[in-house]
């Protein structure tokens, strides 16, 4: 396959970047979007020119690391795939592909298509976990767990945090990543305890880290690789509810 | 008398870590605050030590070179984790899983580690539920298991195919909980290259901000090294393209042994490489042995048809396939563990048999129990009394969809044909390094404060890891063993202040590495990293792999020193050294590859004996029943190899003897 890639290219965050064209040739279908890059890349340093920069690294579509904007999808045009697990039987012999780095507000371009995502940390750190310290824990089979709750949990603590979400959503939104981890922690018992001070906790850290409000338009579930739902967005919602009311009422 | 003194507890074997834990010393909380501990790598072992070390009291710097810590590589395990639970009723106990663990390890490893590793195996899934690990249930709402390679229990947990993912976010929500608290500072986009000792103590780290390029100096009473395995020495594994084993390495040159550096794990069930631009494999899980029987034709011309596209897997009949794993090993058919079925794969290709275009492929099959077993199953609870072949594979594909459907998803993604109509193709790949850094019973290396944790160290899996131990050895390490033994050393060093970073010692180690940045810069080669990459890649699997001999390992040894001349003199480097540069932390990573290929050669040139992943081909029995397998010499090699770095190309061996007190040696057998 022969394609023309067209790829952002940034020298740093305090850099303006740009679109620059790449032709590549002789491309397998059955190479990975970033083996092509590596492709390229290998010929760029071999000309003497600066590769580009790009993030991944498991390479098997779990670790989330992986983050390109591909022709205006983030992962690119196939459902429920990361980047890194997109294959190049999915383009055409001919295609110009066009390839940009997330782009939001709260997640910075370093450089080419890699951004700063340690929002997403700094969220989880403020409540995406539950108390427990090492060495505290009784029998795991001393609480039962309805099998319904506990697939339920592990289908929202699926997310791999790799940001498809907010690059995607109009108003740059970190609702779904951190439903998600909402949910799971409250479907479950042993989350339940500290459910109220976690909700409240995260959300007030994504309005800080800069990321916009949910206008429910859904294209967050739409293109995450992991097929994570929006009913994590109703969960969490609910939960914020409760928790309001409950530190309202506490207050008085 | 050998400079390596295991430290291994008095009393008998059973008791050792109980008394162990009642007799370490302890330390007092005030003095807790004021002790600096420094982990690098954000893992199973990594992120579980650093978060427990925090909830302590001591101040814990962890280092990751990753966007964040929740990337590192331990979330791609799939299968599960091993624990002596009993919760099926089916006769496990600690003991049973310590024996597994040890024969599986054909003999090589340490008696008391492994022991130690099952006792705490129980606490682990505790620990992982009470933090909202979302592991599988059964309907009455308890935790569910399912086999693995190398046992005939029952005593694995499992998040579907996701496992290692889920384990790794309960550590890191541990950890980022620690960050919030303010008891952990996080260094992600960092790099170690450098440990830096004082007085023959390791003091500090110098790392490289990967973001601007700027080396920094990092002082810790102690450091921890939870950095993985080295198995990307191969070029294509099925590790993630970042895992390197650039800390070990420093760690090792600045005087902490190397130990078994052949021990390298090849698993049995990888998707087949496609084509030259391969950057890495991808593993299927273990667990799909559980439910997929493994076979080859019978007859070469059949294998030759499927090879020429000719002919389909599904139209061979069933009297005309050999299921050779289940022929050769009745006992475990197709569980028996990866060292033993990755050779019978290599040894049927090796013959002709081999199904894809390469010749290097067996099928995985789920056919057979997706139909008769789970589709029969699913009949019989419908009031179905005839259920036709379409209906069985309906249902049975329902089952097998929610026990591995993300597996089988991942399948077809990147091979383009459906698992669920035909059967799978695999291929042994590398997958674990058993060896890693040598430590005592604390974990500690022979550097004085020195640990390493989980798969950088050597300890516990011997020659072959069984499945569903990776992820247990590096939650055991982390949560479990180092809070503990790392009292017995900080415990004498309440006295020592914080060492400013403007000590000499750090200037020197920061030099070192600067002059080293430098260096790569300045050959203004020819050829990028991953050409270097490639052919040492190529060298370490065709003479150092699945199988090795003396020739082979010689000229390999030749090969790579030759290889290291030509990185050193051809590597072109380019932009700078104070920006992000993805091709400079390849460089890096790259060298050191390169002087621990040499040292894998030259261990298991040494090894003379076949065990575990290490098949000598002059090693093997030559008749009766177990023709053709392993031959392992207890008499002259039952020892740990620890290597001592004597300058460049220059390696000096020092053993530590195994001594089983409560196994008895057998061969180990499968059949």
């Amino acid at each position: 396959m022969n394609l023309t890639l067209k790829v952002w290219r940034q020298k740093n965050a305090s850099q303006k970047g740009e679109l620059v064209t790449y032709p590549v040739s002789d491309i397998s279908p059955d190479m990975s979007f970033l083996e092509m890059f590596d492709v390229l890349n290998d010929q760029l340093v071999t000309d003497g020119k600066e590769p580009i920069a790009f993030d991944h690294d498991c390479r098997e579509g779990i670790c989330g690391m992986c983050s390109m904007h591909i022709n205006g999808h983030a992962h690119g045009p196939k459902d429920q795939v990361t980047t890194c697990q997109l294959h190049m039987r999915s383009f055409k012999d001919g295609d110009t592909i066009v390839v940009e780095p997330w782009r939001a507000a709260a997640f910075p371009v370093v450089k080419d298509l890699v951004v700063d995502r340690s929002s997403f940390d700094r969220i989880i750190a403020k409540g995406g976990f539950i108390s427990v310290n090492t060495g505290n824990a009784k029998d795991a089979n001393n609480l039962p767990i309805p099998k319904v709750d506990a697939d339920k949990a592990f289908e929202a603590a699926a997310c791999i945090g790799c940001g498809a979400c907010v690059a995607t959503c109009k108003n740059s939104s970190a609702m779904l990543f951190v439903s998600a981890k909402v949910a799971q922690l409250s479907l479950l018992p042993q989350g339940k305890a500290e459910a109220s001070q976690r909700v409240l906790n995260m959300v007030a850290q994504m309005d800080e880290e800069g990321f916009g409000s949910c206008t429910n338009t859904g294209a967050c579930e739409v293109e995450c690789p992991k097929g994570i739902s929006i009913q994590n967005i109703a969960i969490m919602n609910k939960e914020y509810l409760k928790a309001t009311v409950v530190s309202e009422q506490e207050a008085q | 008398m050998s400079k390596l003194d295991s430290k291994i507890p008095e009393g008998p074997l059973d008791k050792k870590w109980e008394k162990y834990k009642s007799s370490v010393p302890l330390v007092n909380p005030a003095n807790k605050r004021s002790l600096e501990i420094i982990v690098v790598g954000s893992g199973l072992a990594g992120g579980a030590a650093a978060a427990s070390l925090a909830e302590m009291g001591y101040k814990v710097k962890v280092f990751c070179f990753q966007d964040s810590p929740r990337r590192a590589h331990s979330i791609a395990a799939q299968g599960g984790i091993n624990a002596a639970k009993n919760y099926q009723n089916d006769g496990d106990s600690v003991h049973r899983l310590f024996y597994d663990t040890i024969k599986g390890g054909d003999y090589r490893a340490r008696e008391a580690n492994v022991h130690r590793l099952a006792e705490v195996s129980g606490n682990i899934i505790d620990q992982c539920v009470a933090q909202g690990v979302p592991l599988a249930r059964e309907y009455g709402g308890m935790l569910s298991n399912r086999s693995f390679g190398g046992t005939q229990v029952q005593r694995t947990f499992y998040a579907a195919g996701q496992t290692g993912q889920q384990l790794l976010l309960g550590a890191y929500s541990a950890l980022q909980r620690q960050v919030g608290l303010g008891s952990v500072q996080m260094f992600a986009r960092h790099e170690m290259l450098e440990v830096v000792t004082i007085d023959g103590k390791a003091r500090g780290i110098i790392a490289r901000n990967l973001i601007n390029g700027k080396l920094e100096r990092h002082f810790g009473h102690a450091v921890l090294l939870c950095t993985g395995g080295y198995g990307n020495v191969f070029f294509l594994s099925t590790n993630a393209m970042g895992s390197n084993v650039t800390a070990a390495w420093k760690a090792h040159k600045k005087g902490a042994f190397f130990a078994n550096p052949c021990y390298t794990q090849i698993h049995p069930t990888c998707i087949p490489v496609s084509g030259d631009h391969q950057s890495k494999l991808t593993l299927m899980s273990e667990s799909l042995r559980n439910d997929g029987r493994i076979w080859v034709p019978k007859k070469q011309e059949d294998a030759a048809a499927i090879r020429e596209g000719r002919k389909k897997g599904n139209e061979i009949a069933e009297e005309d396939r050999d299921y050779f794993l289940e022929r050769r090993y009745p006992a475990f058919g197709n569980l028996v563990p990866r060292d033993v079925a990755s050779r019978a794969a290599k040894e049927r290709c090796d013959a002709g048999f081999g199904v894809n275009k390469t010749g290097e492929a067996v099928y995985l099959d789920f056919a057979s129990n997706m139909k008769y077993k789970y589709g029969k199953q699913v009949a019989t609870m419908k009031g179905i009394a005839n259920p036709t072949e379409e209906q069985l594979h309906a249902f049975g594909k329902d089952v097998v969809k929610e026990k591995y459907g993300n597996l089988f998803d991942m399948y077809k993604q990147i091979t383009g044909e459906d698992p669920y109509e035909v059967p799978m193709m695999i291929y042994p790949a590398v997958h674990y390094t058993m060896g890693g850094v040598w430590v005592d019973y604390n974990l500690m290396t022979t550097v004085p404060g020195l640990y390493a944790l989980g798969e950088a160290n050597f300890s516990d899996h011997g020659a072959n890891r069984l499945g569903a131990s990776a992820l247990m050895q590096g939650l055991a390490d982390g949560y479990f063993v180092i809070p503990y033994t790392i009292g017995a050393y900080l415990a004498g060093d309440i006295r020592t202040k914080a060492i400013p970073t403007d000590h000499e010692a750090f200037v020197a180690a920061e030099k070192e590495v600067q002059e080293r940045i430098d260096k790569l810069f300045a050959i203004k080669g020819t050829k990028p990293v991953d050409y270097f990459h490639r052919k040492l890649g190529k060298i370490i699997w065709d003479k150092c792999g699945m199988a090795r001999n003396e020739a082979g390992l010689k000229q390999a040894i030749a090969d790579v020193q030759q290889l290291q001349k030509e990185f050193w003199s051809d590597v072109r480097i380019p932009g700078e050294a104070n920006e992000l540069n993805p091709e400079l932390e390849k460089a890096g990573r790259v060298a050191d590859f390169l002087e621990l290929g040499e040292l894998m050669c030259v261990d298991a040139l040494d090894r003379k004996e076949s065990c575990g992943g290490h098949f000598r081909e002059e090693s093997a029995e030559t008749s009766g029943e177990q023709e053709g397998e392993a031959k392992r010499d207890d008499v002259n090699y039952m020892y740990v190899a620890a290597w001592e770095y004597k300058g460049p190309n220059t390696f000096e061996l020092h053993k530590e003897e195994l001594k089983y007190e409560v196994i008895k040696v057998s061969q180990r057998s499968y059949k």
